[in-house]
């Protein structure tokens, strides 16, 4: 009974494609939009993660500021390049600290010029980021301490000045002074839509007088040394830099020193306030697209009131009427579920390459946006089935 | 003679002062008026009368699709008005057939799945519904139409697949409200056959409503109807 009333919902919904569809389109878009926003936020999610798992466990960050995330570090004050000191020197840990100040400039060479982003930190940093040099060399201790003139610089920015010169020895600008490119680093590519090779590499103490005027140090990057416990040393340098900070004991902490899962946690915060949002909006489209199954049941019921009264006066009760018209909405509306997943699944596929995020397929979330779209189906199917189921056969047979 | 002994046992169908009021107060319209019948089993009864005289409502209370306002009616010595509505619903799933008056075929909907509905709420697999649905429109004379549409049939193969709908599940009664209306004399003829053959040979009671006396004719008995009650009750003279 059930898999003819089935068949027969599908033959209804056939008769009348065109309108079928339209009645179904809210609930296509809202299905579509959620698979796409889960399916692409999971894809960024996990391209984040596999990126900070291959810096290595073993890395901590230190930032000031209480709240988590970046841009909320609030009126905490900055670190400076002695804590990063502090650091290397009597945590027994930590292999490698690197302090890391970054700001915009833009970059000059003969007549090209290009806008970038300079990173002032130390020799440290490359190997901390999991980076390599192409050609050339890294700052020497001296360089470092004397904040000497030198660079390396990324790819992009090489192309960019450079053309298919070698970079090595050249001099550019970088704001008000001239720098000697000593290092080229090798390819890092893209990364959710950034480009990792477009950067400038200076001695942090160079940054701080020529570029950013200023001693602040924003971000330390440590590592652990290899089976040293990194618990451990979080909460060394927390207590390290309570007291450097001067925070008297009842005091919060005005920084956080992060490992990797905190870090990715940090960085896919973002992108799930993001889905849950989006996900709101598709919820408000699924009961957009559930009222228009309804309004199309009704007139449907409306439509084939003679129908009704045949098969109640044939000898169809109530319920099979209800069941009838309910396995028509929600075939209807589960049609345009499965059009809606496809539909989405198209979508993050074709943006994956925009967006640079790798195509992540979640069965689950395809699972629960189908059973919902179904659900819908059986809310707003019901009240126009009930309609029908109701009619009084006679009425039914002589309605025009 | 006969009639006398069989008033004695349980009737297939037996009305008793059945009256019908449409409406309330002023606006009240009595349709029937007090009804006492009695049809047994293979009998074929024809109602006639003039327009408004109450014959469909009475053959909608005969079908258990209407109840009555007072009165009994009994099926098969079954009190239909203390019936649920769905048992109301069975009844006519396994009991009764309908030919209506304006056929009520399901639009866009073919020939032999229009014949086949009755089966599907009985719950018939799907093969055999087929196989008994084409063997149904072969019966009454429309082998080869199985997958033609309402809309793609003249009117009196149309009241052909009404009727193979009505006769699909074998029931006890067939319920016809001017099967003839819209057809020509030719037609008519054509289905009047069909109905006496559906009598004698299946012994299907049929109890059939018309507005023409040369289709009652084809009746056993014929029950005349004016302003909501029964003017007079023969047995037709004519034997087929
Ligand atoms: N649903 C209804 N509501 C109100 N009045 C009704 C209803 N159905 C029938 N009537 C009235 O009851 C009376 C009997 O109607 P019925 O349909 O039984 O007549 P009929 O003998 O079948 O007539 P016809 O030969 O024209 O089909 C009519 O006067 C009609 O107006
Ligand atoms: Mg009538």
């Amino acid at each position: 009974m059930l898999w003819n009333t089935l068949l027969l919902a599908l033959r209804e919904i056939r008769r009348n494609v065109m309108r079928s569809f339209l009645t179904v389109l809210g609930i296509v878009i809202g299905v579509a939009s959620v698979i796409t926003m889960v399916t692409l936020g999971n894809g960024a999610t996990q391209h984040v993660t596999a990126q900070i798992a291959s810096m290595g466990s073993n890395l901590l960050m230190v930032t000031p500021g209480r709240r988590m995330g970046p841009g909320q570090q609030g009126m905490a004050p900055a670190f400076k390049g002695e804590d990063a000191q502090a650091i290397a020197r009597e945590i027994g840990s930590v292999s490698a600290v690197a302090p890391v100040s970054t700001g915009a400039a833009t970059a000059i060479f003969g007549n090209e010029n290009w806008s970038t982003s300079v990173t002032g930190t130390t020799s440290e940093f490359i190997a901390l980021r999991n980076m390599a040099l192409h050609s050339g060399r890294n700052f020497t201790t001296s360089e470092a301490h004397a904040g000497a003139a030198v660079c390396i610089v990324g790819q992009t920015v090489r192309e960019k000045l450079f053309g298919s010169q070698d970079p090595i020895g050249q001099r550019i600008r970088l704001g008000s002074l001239s720098f000697q490119v000593i290092g080229l680093l090798e390819a890092k590519g893209q990364s959710m839509g950034q480009d990792q090779d477009d950067l400038v590499i200076v001695p942090l103490r160079t940054f701080q007088r020529r570029i950013s005027g200023n001693q602040d140090v924003r971000l330390i990057q440590v590592s652990i040394r290899d089976g040293a416990s990194t618990e451990k040393a979080q909460q060394d340098i927390r207590l390290l830099l309570r007291d450097r900070r001067r925070l008297a004991a009842g005091e919060e902490d005005n920084f956080q020193v992060m490992d990797t899962k905190e870090i990715s946690t940090m960085l896919t915060g973002a992108t799930q306030v993001l889905t849950g949002l989006l996900g709101a909006v598709a919820a408000v489209s699924l009961v957009v697209g559930g009222i228009g199954i309804m309004n199309i049941m009704l007139v449907s019921v409306t439509e084939r009131t003679r129908e009704v009264g045949t098969r109640l006066a044939i000898g169809a009760l109530e319920r099979e009427v209800l069941l009838q018209f309910l396995v028509e909405a929600v075939a209807l509306s589960s049609l345009g579920g499965l059009f809606g997943i496809l539909l989405g699944l198209g979508a993050s596929f074709g943006l994956k390459s925009v967006l640079q995020v790798p195509f992540v397929f979640d069965p689950g979330i395809a699972i629960i946006a189908f059973l919902f779209s179904a659900a819908v189906g059986v809310i707003f199917g019901y009240f126009p089935a009930l309609k029908a189921a109701r009619l009084d056969p006679i009425e039914a047979l002589r309605h025009e | 003679m006969v009639a006398s002994t069989q008033t004695n046992g349980t009737a297939l169908i037996e009305l008793q002062g059945v009256t019908k009021v449409y409406g309330e107060g002023h606006a009240a319209m009595r349709a029937l008026a007090g009804i006492d019948l009695r049809i047994e089993q293979g009998d074929f009864v024809a109602i006639m009368g003039h327009s408004g005289s109450g014959k469909s409502t009475c053959l909608n209370i005969l079908g258990c699709l209407d109840s009555p306002t007072s009165g009994s009616y009994r099926f098969q010595g079954v009190e239909v008005s203390q019936l649920t509505r769905d048992q109301r619903a069975r009844l006519r799933r396994y009991y009764l057939g309908f030919v209506f008056q304006g056929y009520n075929l399901l639009k866009r909907t073919t020939a032999i799945e229009n014949v086949e509905l009755p089966l599907i709420y009985r719950g018939v697999p799907a093969r055999e519904r087929h196989q008994i649905a084409r063997r149904t429109l072969a019966a009454v004379g429309l082998e080869g139409w199985e997958s033609h549409s309402p809309s793609e049939l003249s009117g009196g193969q149309q009241q052909r697949v009404a009727i193979a709908r009505a006769i699909i599940a074998d029931p006890s009664v067939l319920m016809a409200d001017e099967p003839t209306g819209n057809l020509d004399t030719a037609r008519s003829e054509e289905i009047m056959d069909l109905l006496c053959r559906l009598n004698r040979e299946a012994g299907i009671t049929i109890v059939m409503v018309t507005h023409e006396a040369d289709m009652a004719e084809y009746a056993k008995r014929i029950v005349h109807f004016k302003d909501g009650r029964i003017e007079s009750d023969q047995q037709n003279g004519r034997t087929n």
